[in-house]
């Protein structure tokens, strides 16, 4: 057991850290949340700058500890989050590097590295969700183009995406994982409607895609016909692989300026909030720990994110909520004031335990797949 | 990075396991139930005769020259077989009191106005004049308390001590887990496994979520010995053990509330070991002045 970088480890991030000093001041103003194509030109114009630095592809091929690394560095020097390349960077991105013929990388890997393109990712519907293998869109083939007609819901950053993950369904007679197909869409075909949604923090950042016989030409399927649920899992890995890491790091920068303002505002003093304090450190010190652990894991396992990843989430996003609890308790009544520091934090901590797999399917997946419980009804 | 167990420390764990299986298998621990206090002296000095207590003291000092990691994946089998004796003092004392690092001498330590094993030990640490002995709560470790004047008092605990009861704990929670999980898998109602409920499931998952974080952060404590590392290495291996030992009670249903079954056992150690080295509240403070620092 080791908890030492190598030195070529080490070399990659004092130079990682010396240009994050350079490049960070030459950033323009963080456009407002509600300003959708502002976000959009500054996630891809900060993609654009660790491409031009030689970092656009540390997701896909560095080793998971330089991935550590990478993303221990930038949230501790403040840069911008992946953003709206999240889908693009994280999972789609790997998943046509992985399953993608060579045509495809060609056309779709370039363009999400240099920052020129952003995609997202067309999975749940308002009928699938959990049972995600239950969705219902449907694609029929019609000479070289698929002409897909339903329903998406969820959907991220859709608003601003030049294309879409897009699970549809190509045989509805056979059982349900087995007839499913990953598409890659164009955001601009004929016959998408885009339907922002206000999410409890007043944002819209997630929208619902209508999808009215738009045509996508057959040679943007990834996968063969019907096999999209293995692909689909590809991706899945990918999601809930490091993906986190970078928030870890933030929490343990946020649990520190909590316990200042308590000093500063005498809740301190109370020892039940002062301890609960202590349990937050234990508790996030832990999750860098095993953050560690999964990725030397991987390392050991030639990269593959393994079933890990769902002990991590499901403690992460509790913890994640229970940060921002605390935070309120230490603001008092500015607790309730949505232009505070923290406030907005706590309403979007909620989600974590219902995105990317809620708890609940956590749950199943620990159970049945690292314990080896029956599968239920 | 490789923050992963090496080949040796597998080696070492396995071989830990293999000679607690032997020598304190499921039987000697319902006979040590039955005869309370008295501590295998045989097994004591298998112990020694193994490096467990000499495990940390320099080859030079005739132990066998190993760290704080491999002390602590010992003390987590020690944990599991649920073995009693006043395991972390006798380690502590290797060096220190002749005798204690073979397994010859027995060496029990006061802890605040606790002492574990005070009537079977050989050599006594700390002020334990007036000590009165208690009905203990775990059949498996005889306890006195001390006055409160004569008390040593919170924060005088080494953390290594504090560290090593954090491996047993560990010990504990996976012991629970694989208790919970066989029987999860055995017993059947309305039809099927209880496993396959998912109420019964979710308790198993949580179980094992809790185990693995404590696990990583008793892990990383040992290779960097930083007293918060520690700190938050108690803190979440009690929790590990003690909701896991509650949970795997509850998945056993009403076997779960019998003498019979060894469960309970398990939830009795964990909250003696709770309380050892200032307890909870200690490695809280802790951890909050750090992050004030
Ligand atoms: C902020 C945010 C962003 C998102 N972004 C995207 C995106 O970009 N693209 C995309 O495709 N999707 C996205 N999602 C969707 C997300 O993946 C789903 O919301 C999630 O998988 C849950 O599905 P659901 O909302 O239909 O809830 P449901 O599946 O209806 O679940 C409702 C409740 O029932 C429980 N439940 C359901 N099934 C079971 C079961 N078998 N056992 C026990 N409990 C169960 C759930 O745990 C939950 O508590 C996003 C969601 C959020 C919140």
């Amino acid at each position: 057991m080791d908890l030492s970088y190598t030195p070529e480890e080490e070399d990659f991030r004092a130079r990682l850290r010396d240009w994050l000093a350079k490049a960070l001041p030459t950033l323009p103003a963080k456009p407002s949340p509600a300003d959708w194509p502002g976000r959009r030109a500054y996630d891809l114009g900060w993609q654009r700058m660790l491409y031009d630095a030689g970092y656009a592809d540390v997701h896909w091929d560095a080793s998971p500890t330089t991935r550590l690394i990478f993303l221990e560095e930038t949230e501790r020097a403040g840069a911008p989050y992946v953003g709206a390349n999240f889908v693009g960077l994280l999972h789609a991105g790997p998943t046509v590097a992985a399953e993608g013929t060579a045509e495809q990388r060609a056309r779709w890997l370039p363009p999400i590295l240099r920052g020129e393109e952003v995609w997202c990712q067309g999975f749940s519907e308002p009928g699938a969700g959990s049972d995600l293998a239950a969705l219902r869109t449907r694609a029929w083939r019609d000479g070289d183009d698929y002409v897909v007609s339903g329903s998406k819901i969820w959907t991220s950053h859709a608003e601003v995406a030049d294309w879409c993950e897009l699970l549809v369904r190509t045989d509805p007679d056979v059982p349900k994982h087995k007839g499913i197909t990953w598409l890659a869409m164009p955001m601009d075909a004929d016959g998408i409607t885009v339907r922002p949604l206000r999410t409890l923090a007043g944002s819209a950042e997630f929208a619902e895609v209508f999808l009215d016989e738009v045509r996508v030409p057959a040679g943007n399927r990834v996968g063969a016909e019907n096999d999209g649920w293995r692909v689909t899992m590809v991706t899945l890995s990918f999601e809930r692989g490091t993906a986190f890491v970078g928030e870890v790091v933030a929490c343990r920068r946020v649990l520190a300026e909590l316990a200042r303002a308590a000093r500063e505002n005498g809740c301190w003093d109370d020892p039940v909030l002062r301890r609960r304090l202590g349990r937050l450190e234990a508790e996030f010190r832990a999750l860098w720990r095993l953050t560690q652990w999964n990725v030397s894991e991987a390392e050991a396992n030639g990269g593959v994110p393994g079933a890990g990843g769902s002990v991590f989430k499901l403690r992460y996003s509790h913890a994640r909520q229970e940060l921002y609890d605390t935070a309120a308790d230490v603001l008092g009544p500015a607790a309730l004031d949505l232009d505070r520091p923290w406030v907005l934090d706590r309403l979007s901590a909620l989600s974590y335990t219902i995105a990317a797999g809620t708890s609940q399917i956590q749950r199943n997946i620990v159970a049945e797949r690292i314990l080896g419980l029956p599968k239920g009804r | 990075m490789r923050f992963q167990l090496t080949e040796d420390q597998k080696a070492l764990r396995a071989g830990m396991r293999e000679l607690l299986e032997r020598r304190f298998g499921r039987e000697a621990l319902r006979a040590a139930v039955d005869a309370p206090g008295r501590l295998d002296r045989e097994l004591w000095r298998a112990l020694g005769d193994a490096g467990f207590f000499a495990l940390r003291l320099p080859e030079a000092d005739g132990g066998v020259g190993l760290g704080l990691p491999e002390a602590v994946l010992a003390f987590e089998e020690a944990g599991r077989a649920l073995l009693p004796g006043p395991l972390a003092a006798t380690h502590l004392a290797a060096g220190a009191v002749p005798g204690a690092a073979t397994g010859e001498t027995v060496v029990a330590a006061v802890d605040g106005e606790l002492v574990e094993w005070l009537e079977a030990a050989d050599v006594v640490r700390g002020q334990a004049s007036g000590a009165v002995a208690l009905r203990s709560l775990d059949p498996l470790t005889p306890l006195h308390r001390t006055p409160a004047a004569g008390a040593t008092g919170t924060g005088t605990q080494d953390p290594v001590a504090v560290l090593l009861t954090a491996a047993e704990q560990l010990g504990t929670a996976v012991r629970v887990g694989e208790l919970a999980v066989q029987h999860a898998r055995n017993r059947t109602q309305f039809g099927q496994p209880i496993g396959a409920f998912q109420a019964v499931k979710h308790l198993c998952a949580d179980l094992l979520v809790r185990t693995e974080t404590a696990r990583v952060a008793v892990y990383a404590a040992a290779v960097t010995a930083d007293p918060a590392d520690i700190a938050a290495a108690r803190l979440l291996a009690d929790e590990a053990a003690v909701q896991g030992a509650r949970d795997c009670l509850q998945v056993h249903g009403g076997m779960g509330f019998t003498w019979e079954a060894d469960v309970h056992l398990h939830l009795k150690r964990a909250w003696v070991r709770a309380r050892r080295g200032g307890g909870s509240t200690e490695s809280e403070e802790l951890l909050a002045a750090r992050l004030v620092a």
